[in-house]
């Protein structure tokens, strides 16, 4: 096991991390600052980024009803998109925790897998099976369950599925990180008590795996709230959310202002969420677990 | 008739055989120890009793009922596990109520036998708190409330010791004995520990590589072991092979490295090549009548006592004095051994043969 | 533990059904004989995939994105392996708030820094070179870097060095010859996850990204977003097969749930 140096550290810490300190000083951190200011510049159709201070751009995304509804269907997207990884992705992590080896590496590599493969191929992968010649529709018409085929690309469904399908590994990957603590004698203890195998679950292995369900969901809300791929491809032009109205902004329209207020809405909500939910998270089990 | 019977149960995974033909009868009320090194069966054993695990051949009948296909939750077993298995997300009154709950016990009722549970284990007022919170000595004592709240017919002990330090243990040892022998329930330890099974059981079932290699008293298993494994685990021991000369009527001549031992046998069948055994407390320095002169080659102090090795025209003996009077003399010295021959053991060297040839 | 009945696998099945179906589908129409999406089920063909090699843009597109993966691998594990060192083993205050920082580009949504840093070098007028796109994917890689070296360096049993230096060792030799051989297998795992994560870089990467600088995933997506056609899908099939090979390379060397999952915080 490491132990940490004893006695002072001196400099050595800070020479050791400073080139990679100094980097982010320059690069993380001082573009996130121009971004907050630009946020607060005017923007005329005429001249640009002019050099005036206002909060207008701020006014305009509040306000105005367009962004109102993005920011209502990315909300609405990301819990959509939560609930349905929930749904899907712990009942099979648990039937993964299950399996014996080498079944359960391999069925965990084919699952978390694709979190190594571009995002453009996965949501090309979801276009074709939506399409209205996709596959999906195909089958659905072959077996005579539909006779039309259902529009599935440019619609919130769509979105829904394929950013799903995008994010269900992140839930899988935190419940699964919490099973691997479980101690499997606890399981047993509840049987020996007069639990059937349906309690021993409910009362006993289920509470205790809330914690990583609880996480996983933060990190699949923020990261179905930030998401600019999926939405842009699946959802096309008529279903914006905030990361692609911050595209049009930035690289449609030109109104840099515009989109930099929009991004720095984005990135509050986004620390937001997750630093709120987790402590609270915290708090509430920090009796379960150390 | 037992309360609780194991009939011709075995168990095999695929080719590897961990337990055969085991059969095995517990009192009702008694403290029955299954003792052993790691790999002889004895969680096998309990996990088939506790129906965690099914046999391959066999029946167990708890109070004259055949539980063999029974589920765990319906056996009315309780299991205090070696990690001790406490439910984290729930609080110590939680964990004890557990089995009270699924049985559907009232509310009013279930406060009143947590309260009374947690009172027999001495931890009183502490219902609230949650294990993480807890010591490791609170937590096991958690874990025996829990399995007695539901009132079982039967107690499973599954090595719960082995994760406290040694003076805890010992502590252990006595209030859990206390608690069973107050409660009168049929309990069944596991344990390689052989001090916590002597210590705290009505009886001992060695076990090894699957099989009882001994089933009898503390007392019994120590002084007459039946089988060269039993002599061995239990306790410390001298061992000398030899050769049987003569079988007399009470006990058996035997050749031990150029003298000639009387070894009582016990009724067994012992004839050709068998070791001698003697524990070392039965051996005693001597000046007069020695049996045998040595030199020692060893002294230790541990205490209650002086451990010796004296090096003999035997072999090499082990003698342990009682810290009583003056020391022993110092290593490189010359003493004499001397002991009763009434304290001798002969077995048949072959495991299996002795077991089977006690009369 | 419970061993999986019948309606686990069956759920299992399925829900792997559902990871792979888009995979599949991906893989298969890169196959297809028409010039259009389709399934290659009534007649195949290699022709999309020769069409790769004929297209320049995807080809040098490739080439960007190998170069940049590279170049900002390297960096992120050059810059991430002695800040892991520094904060594995030493108490120094900000240690805490340091590691957060180092790793934040993982909490801050991608569009955000996309546009923060195509704000940074526009105003620089660095938009169009290649180094200002390795600093900006070194930023976004160098987390999972440290993570992994982080993981390799806590890990680490501080008596073997201790031992090194008794024997006469100076620093640097005890930390050469014993220390860096000791957190290889995390440090290469660090390069390899990092590799993957800049070559697939999508959304941050299109802010900055310019008609001189286009990697491949933006390049794809430019292509997707106006029609789709099969040669997307050959690329994606190459990738896709690229990836799984990396992936069996990276379980060899470190074990892919321990960098999928992570460990040190």
């Amino acid at each position: 096991m490491a132990t940490l140096e004893d006695g002072r550290p001196g400099a050595a810490p800070w020479l050791l991390s400073g080139p990679a300190l100094l980097l982010f000083v320059g690069l993380l951190l001082v573009p996130l600052l121009l971004t907050l200011m630009l946020s607060f510049r005017v923007f005329s159709d005429t001249a640009g980024v002019t050099s005036a201070y206002t909060l207008t751009n701020y006014w305009e995304v509040v306000s105005d009803p367009y962004y109102g509804t993005i920011f209502l269907r990315t909300a609405g997207l990301a819990f959509a998109v939560t609930l349905l990884s929930i749904v899907l992705g712990v009942p099979e992590t648990i039937v993964l925790a299950r399996m014996k080896r080498p079944w359960q590496s391999l069925c965990l590599l084919i699952v978390l897998g694709p979190l190594l493969i571009s995002v453009v191929v996965r949501t090309l992968g979801w276009q074709i099976l939506l399409g209205n010649n996709g596959v999906l529709n195909n089958l659905l018409q072959s077996l005579h369950i539909t006779s039309e085929p259902i529009r599935l690309v440019f619609t919130m469904t769509g979105m829904i599925i394929a950013l799903t399908h995008v994010l269900v590994p992140f839930m899988v990957m935190s419940v699964w990180a919490t099973m691997q603590k479980l101690d499997p004698q606890v399981e047993w203890a509840g049987r020996s008590l007069g639990g059937s195998p349906f309690a021993v679950f409910r009362r006993v292995v289920l509470p205790q795996i809330m914690p990583g369900v609880l996480s996983g969901s933060i990190i699949v809300f923020a990261l179905s709230a930030s998401a600019f791929a999926t939405p842009a491809l699946i959802g096309g032009r008529r279903l914006k959310v905030v990361a692609t109205a911050a595209y049009d902004e930035f690289l449609g329209t030109l109104n840099w202002p515009l989109g930099a207020s929009i991004a720095v809405l984005l990135l509050i909500a986004n620390v937001a969420i997750v630093m709120g939910c987790s402590r609270l998270a915290e708090r509430r089990f920090r009796h379960i677990f150390d | 008739m037992a309360f609780l019977t194991l009939q011709g149960i075995s168990k095999r995974y695929g080719d590897f055989t961990a337990i055969e033909q085991l059969d095995l009868a517990v009192e009702r009320g008694e403290l029955l120890a299954l003792l052993g090194p790691s790999g002889c069966g004895k969680t096998t054993t309990l996990q088939m009793v506790a129906g965690f695990v099914t046999p391959t051949t066999g029946r167990i009948l708890l109070d004259g009922r055949d539980i063999t296909q029974e589920r765990p939750e319906k056996r009315g077993v309780g299991v205090v596990f070696q990690s001790y298995a406490l439910f984290p997300h729930m609080t110590v009154a939680g964990n004890v109520g557990f089995g009270l709950e699924m049985r559907k016990v009232k509310r009013k009722e279930r406060d009143e036998r947590v309260a009374e549970a947690l009172s027999l284990v001495r931890l009183n007022g502490l219902g609230h708190r949650y294990p993480k919170e807890l010591s490791g000595g609170q937590r096991q004592r958690v874990a025996i409330a829990r399995a007695i709240a539901m009132q079982p017919e039967l107690l499973l002990l599954d090595e719960p010791m082995s994760n406290l330090d040694a003076k805890l243990r010992e502590e252990m040892h006595i209030e859990l004995r206390a608690i069973q022998k107050r409660l009168g329930i049929t309990t069944i330890l596991v344990t390689h520990d052989q001090v916590e099974a002597m210590t705290m059981s009505d009886r001992i079932a060695v076990m090894h590589r699957g099989a009882i290699a001994q089933l009898s008293t503390p007392y019994d298993a120590y002084e007459r072991p039946a089988t060269p494994f039993a002599s061995t685990f239990l306790g410390r021991t001298n061992a000398f092979p030899g050769e049987v000369l003569r079988r007399n009527p009470r006990c058996a001549e035997v050749a031990v490295a150029g003298t000639t031992l009387h070894v009582p046998h016990e009724g067994r069948q012992v004839d050709g090549s068998v070791n001698v055994y003697i524990r070392p407390e039965k051996v005693h320095l001597a000046n007069g009548d020695a049996r045998v002169r040595g030199r020692i080659a060893t002294r230790v102090f541990v205490g209650n006592q002086w451990l010796l090795e004296v090096e003999t025209e035997l072999g090499k003996l082990r003698v342990a004095q009682p810290n009583l009077g003056a020391p022993p003399p110092e290593e490189g010295h010359e003493v004499g051994l001397a002991w009763t021959d009434d304290d001798l053991r002969v077995l048949t060297q072959d495991d299996r043969e002795s077991a089977h040839g006690h009369a | 533990m419970k061993q999986n009945g019948i309606l686990g696998l069956v759920y299992n099945a399925f829900f792997l059904t559902f990871i792979i179906a888009p995979l599949a589908a991906v893989m298969l129409v890169a196959f297809t004989d028409k010039g259009y999406i389709s399934m290659p089920f009534d007649g195949a063909s290699l022709r999309w995939f020769r069409a790769i090699l004929e297209n320049d843009d995807i080809v040098s597109a490739f080439w960007l994105s190998v170069r940049l993966a590279f170049a900002s691998a390297t960096i992120g594990v050059v810059l991430a392996v002695p800040a892991a060192l520094a904060i594995a083993r030493y108490r120094f205050p900000g240690r805490a708030a340091l590691t957060s920082f180092f790793l934040s580009p993982m909490m801050i949504p991608a569009v955000v820094l996309g546009i923060a840093f195509l704000r940074f070098l526009s105003l620089l007028h660095l938009s169009g070179s290649f180094w200002s796109l390795v600093c900006a994917h070194v930023i976004i890689v160098l987390p999972y870097a440290l993570r992994l070296a982080l993981s390799s360096a806590v890990g680490l049993d501080r008596d073997a060095e201790r031992a090194a230096l008794s024997c006469g060792a100076s620093r640097f030799t005890a930390f050469r010859r014993v220390v860096l051989p000791m957190i290889r297998t995390g440090v290469a795992g660090g390069w390899v996850l990092s590799f993957i994560q800049s070559f697939d870089e999508l959304t941050m990467t299109i802010f900055v990204a310019t008609p001189g600088t286009t990697t491949l995933p933006v390049a794809m997506y430019n292509q997707i977003a106006q029609t789709i056609d099969p040669l997307v899908a050959s690329v994606s099939a190459v990738l896709i097969v690229g990836t799984v090979l990396l992936m069996i390379l990276l379980d060899r060397m470190v074990g892919l749930d321990r960098i999928l999952i992570g460990e040190a915080r």
